[in-house]
């Protein structure tokens, strides 16, 4: 038993690096008062750190602490890609003037904000539906203050306000449906679960109630239509850094729990096939569930952003719609659909990250969040106006960008899992999205900037971060073998 | 029939969980007081939490229901009290608690 949690701890690293971080941001920020970035660069330091650990488990395939998480390929790539987004995100912080007026606060900031990043890598890894939940709330109780972190701002404090009672109440009725779940199958682990399932529940109804409850939870944390309300009032509040945060990360850790626990639980004990089975608890056709939820994110979201002037409000609605994107792997349920949904969230991550970033740089030397002064930017500031587009551009699923590969990638999977009106009605919406991405395009290139505007110059560093963002974008539109490869391979090994 | 009563089963606590998580779903939605919306959540988790200790008792899932238990309650304790810190700033900007009247993110 104690060389069972040994060897489990030195598996559990990169969390474990994650709150010794957590606990040196607290030290640091009593010690350094006067050191601007100090507990920026520790995060980093943290950060960097959990990743080359995340990096050394690639190829585990184990079970750890007693069934209660897995070390796996699946766990390994979503925890690269929320380090990916970490890393991001502290840059961002760094460069961002809307904290500027907080900085005795931002010790505060990256404490919790490493609090958050734990709650994510153990949502990853869980394998237990009470790690799940405390994972879950970890990462949400972390963000709910983060939300709200500009207090002096009227509308930062309504999102956090907002955020918080529609986080609360989906997290207690998912609360609830794990209740009936574990009561229904008497176990607690996804394994077990589905060991229970197969061998007949007596109470069918309460088990259907009980997964359309926790599908209330996980639905609020992807952001998917009719669980999305929250969004697009939470992300123009927030500061940007944490909008672009929730917009990626979260939704990340939120799809790699989602994955695990359906396709663990919920499916035949034979495994993923080919063609995806969901016969395992029957009652409710769940595809055609989780396909009505992803067309209507893809509607809603798409239809909606495009009366959207706030660049924020219009990435939250873009977000829904690529959150019913994505979900539309989920609901072939086959290794090919959720191979292109680990593609999909890894270019996802580039491309959103630098539309928020871009968004960003133009909030701190223009000082506008509004689509309609944006008018002329994009002379003033060619590079990061270049950029914008080209992240828009991917936003939409254009070649020669990732974008396209990764919607190249879904769609296939759901024509040849049949679901051909889901890919239909994926397609009209995608040629809908196209308008709203072009029109900040047009209003950047398309008019002339004031006399008096003179051109918009970024230092160095805001360069090389942007330039970090981009090179990907691209290049995955091109060369995408190596995470391609990379997803397969996760996909064969996912063990527990 | 006296006998159901006095012997209470796992159907019993079901009812009464049940009930429980249906009052705190009405409140979060008829209330417009943001205080009152917090209660209801708590009774939404521990209406869960009555399931939770009430399978642990009558099915084979022993311990494990009890655990889940103890850590809910911590979770409701962190939850209520960031929440009601984030209330408390609200109040400071909006000097209003009412749901209807904080509304500058819309659209």
């Amino acid at each position: 038993m104690v060389e069972n949690t040994l060897h489990s701890i030195s598996l559990y690293l990169p969390e474990i690096v994650l709150v010794v971080t957590l606990c040196v941001i607290i030290v640091a920020d009593l010690v350094l008062k006067n050191q601007k970035h100090a507990s920026a660069w520790i995060m980093l330091g943290g950060l960097a750190t959990a990743g080359i650990f995340v990096m050394l488990q690639a190829g585990t395939v184990e079970s750890i602490f007693f069934g209660m998480a897995a070390v796996d390929p699946f766990a390994t790539f979503f925890k690269v890609l929320l380090i990916f987004t970490g890393i991001f995100v502290v840059l961002f912080s760094m460069k961002n003037r809307e904290l500027e007026g907080y900085s005795s606060r931002m010790g505060e900031y990256y404490m919790l904000f490493s609090g958050m990043m734990l709650g994510m890598l153990m949502m990853v890894g869980a394998t237990n539906l009470l790690l799940m939940f405390l994972a879950l709330e970890i990462a949400s109780i972390s963000s709910y203050v983060l939300a709200g972190f500009t207090k002096r701002s009227l509308r930062s404090s309504e999102a956090a306000m907002k955020y918080i009672i529609y986080g609360a109440v989906s997290s207690g009725v998912m609360l609830y449906g794990i209740s009936l779940l574990i009561g229904v199958t008497a176990a607690t682990d996804i394994n077990a679960i589905n060991e229970a399932i197969a061998a007949g529940v007596e109470q069918t109804m309460m088990l259907n109630i009980s997964v359309l409850m926790i599908l209330v939870g996980l639905g609020f944390k992807i952001a998917v239509v009719p669980f999305h309300f929250w969004a697009p009032d939470v992300y123009e509040g927030a500061p940007i850094t944490i909008a672009a945060l929730l917009a990626v990360a979260s939704k990340i850790a939120a799809f790699a729990m989602l994955i695990r626990l359906f396709s663990v639980s919920f499916i035949d004990a034979s495994g993923l096939s080919t063609t995806g089975t969901w016969s395992s608890v029957e009652g409710i056709h769940w595809g055609l569930l989780l396909g009505g939820m992803a067309a209507l994110a893809m509607i809603v979201g798409n239809l909606a952003a495009l009366r959207q002037d706030n660049i924020k409000r219009m990435l939250a609605y873009s977000s829904i719609a690529h959150a019913g994107y994505i979900l539309m792997g989920l609901v072939i349920m086959s290794s090919e659909g959720l191979t292109s949904i680990m593609i999909y969230l890894f270019i996802y991550l580039f491309m959103n990250l630098g539309a928020f970033y871009v968004a960003m740089l133009f909030m701190n030397k223009a000082g506008t969040e509004s689509i309609e002064e944006y008018k002329g930017l994009g002379h003033r500031a060619p590079l990061a106006g270049a950029a914008l587009t080209i992240f828009l551009v991917s936003l939409t699923g254009l070649p020669p960008t990732g974008g396209f590969v990764a919607k190249l990638y879904i769609f296939g999977a759901a024509i040849s899992g049949g679901w051909i009106w889901l890919a239909a009605i994926a397609g009209i919406t995608t040629i809908i999205s196209l308008f709203y991405y072009i029109r900040v395009v047009r209003n950047m290139y398309f008019f002339k900037p004031d006399e008096d505007a003179g051109r918009i110059e970024f230092d160095i560093s805001s360069k090389v971060i942007l330039f970090a963002l981009l090179v990907p974008v691209l290049l995955t539109g091109l060369y995408f073998q190596p995470v391609l490869e990379f997803a397969r391979n996760s996909m064969l090994m996912f063990g527990f | 029939m006296s006998s159901a009563i006095f012997e209470p089963g796992l159907n019993h606590f079901l009812v009464v969980s049940a009930l429980l998580f249906s009052l705190g779903v009405m409140a979060v939605l008829s209330k417009r007081n943001v205080i009152m919306v917090l209660m209801g959540v708590e009774l939404i988790l521990n209406s869960a939490n009555i399931n939770l200790i009430a399978f642990s008792r009558f099915t084979e899932l022993s311990l494990d229901g009890q655990m889940i238990g103890l850590f809910v309650i911590i979770i409701a304790a962190a939850e209520a009290a960031v929440a009601l810190a984030i209330v408390l700033n609200v109040y400071n900007r909006f000097k209003t608690i009412n749901l209807d009247e904080i509304n500058l993110l819309k659209g």
